[in-house]
């Protein structure tokens, strides 16, 4: 057979795109559950991690089903919209980002540590070369951070994908948001040796200094968005 | 075992390693080699889902290679190391979650990487199938190799750790040792894999150009 004819290079071209296409259609069906599964456990192993709470080798969804108690959803205003932790969970912080400052809906995880209430606000920023994000956990003072988590997509390893990295996270335990005046204030991220204003901060990384800002910048953004919850801690305002 | 490994098929396999090596002879796969050899571990599994992927689209390419038109060639060999890179992608998200988020983008380039469709054309077009995927074997472990070397000197110089363990101990840092952060910057890189070129061909004489 001649394998140089057009009509022969036509159907082998559409005979084959056409296989691959089912094969890849089947192994994406196939594997879908699995793969969003994982993301699900991925989900609650980056909440619990934000926490302190050590995942090694455990099962992610007993402790996720210990742990976390509640969920709320608000809006920036402060307003509560949901209670439950299927709906806070499912939000997607990113989508929620795209939207105006008062449609979005905000999701916080409701955690008890050793009979203390710790809350876990979600996050979602940009690094250099893709996207971060992480989880923030804050006492029930509302304002101390207990534990925080971070990742990224594509930063550079080494230098700003050390925010993924425990020595960069455990700087953040105990840091302030809200200053005297209980006004939300974030925290800066900074070279040590420099000083900031009227606000906390925690060491930038060398090398790392645009996926530095970033995270500086998405703790501004995304805790801003929940300044009425923080300030009501202490106003007395409506507890849950 | 005699027919399976012969002479000629020992030099398919072994010859990429040193003599034949698709970096430092062939010069190919260099974008993806600057990419991730910061870290040992994400060069460790590159190189291995380079070889399985290199492997078996050699194999596919080679049993098929007397039906394929000769003008969409390689269209039909991107076509079937897109499919193999996809596949391998999906398995690593549904079984191997942790290491495919390590991998991100990677993965995706293992497509961009000149090395497959350089053997696809050279090799598997004009070979069996069982040469075929020696070659491809070979070629991977070449490949990994030099992945291996680079970056565990870049691991090793630029964040004082291998595997993310901390080998260089903290007396080293107090007596004013530091990490060399230029380690980790691409550029590095390129001027190891031209200093193991360099050792290599000062090595094999008969590579060096007139």
């Amino acid at each position: 057979m001649d394998t140089n004819s057009n009509g022969y290079t036509l159907i082998y071209a559409t005979v084959m795109v056409v296989i691959v296409a089912l094969m890849l259609a089947f192994v994406s069906g196939a594997l879908k559950d699995k793969q969003n599964a994982n993301v699900e456990i991925d989900k609650k192993k980056q909440i619990l991690t934000s926490l302190r709470i050590d995942t090694k080798g455990k099962n992610i969804e007993q402790l996720y089903e210990k742990y976390i108690v509640n969920g709320l959803v608000i809006n920036t205003k402060g307003e509560i919209l949901a209670k439950s932790k299927e709906e806070a969970f499912k939000i997607d912080i990113s989508k929620e980002l795209s939207k105006n400052m008062e449609a979005r809906r905000l999701p916080i995880f409701v955690a008890q540590i050793d009979g203390k209430t710790k809350y876990v606000l979600s996050l979602r920023g940009t690094g250099l070369w893709g996207p971060i994000w992480g989880y923030v956990s804050l006492n029930d003072d509302r304002n101390t951070i207990y534990g925080a988590y971070f990742s990224h997509a594509s930063e550079t390893p080494g230098l700003g994908a050390n925010i993924a990295d425990p020595p960069f996270q455990k700087q953040f335990e105990g840091k302030h948001i809200l200053n005297d005046r209980n006004e939300f204030v974030s925290l800066a991220v900074m070279k040590s040796g420099k000083k900031a204003e009227g606000k906390e901060q925690v060491d930038a990384i060398s090398g790392g200094t645009i996926t530095s800002k970033g995270v500086e910048a998405m703790l501004q953004n995304c805790l801003g968005q929940y300044e009425k919850f923080l300030q009501q801690s202490i106003t007395g305002g409506n507890k849950e | 075992m005699n027919k399976l490994i012969s002479d000629k098929t020992k030099q398919v396999l072994l010859g990429p390693l040193s003599k034949n090596n698709p970096i430092m002879v062939q010069v190919l796969g260099i974008c993806s080699a600057l990419a991730v050899t910061a870290k040992l571990e994400p060069a460790l599994v590159m190189g291995i889902s380079v070889t399985v992927i290199v492997a078996f689209s050699n194999v596919i390419i080679s049993l098929i290679r007397n039906t394929i038109p000769n003008r969409i060639r390689i269209i039909v060999q991107l076509v079937v190391v897109a499919a193999l890179v996809t596949i391998v992608s999906e398995i690593l998200k549904a079984f191997a979650y942790d290491v495919s988020v390590q991998l991100s983008v990677y993965v995706g380039l293992i497509i961009t990487n000149c090395i497959l469709m350089g053997r696809l054309e050279a090799f598997a077009m004009s070979n069996k199938p069982w040469e075929s995927f020696l070659d491809g074997l070979g070629n991977g472990f070449g490949y990994a190799l030099i992945l291996i070397i680079v970056s565990f000197f870049r691991e090793l110089l630029g964040s004082g750790t291998l595997l993310g363990y901390t080998i260089i101990p903290s007396s080293f840092y107090e007596s004013g040792y530091m990490n060399n952060g230029l380690m980790l910057m691409p550029p590095m890189a390129l001027i190891l894999v031209a200093c193991i070129i360099w050792i290599h061909r000062a090595k094999n004489k008969e590579l060096q150009e007139k």
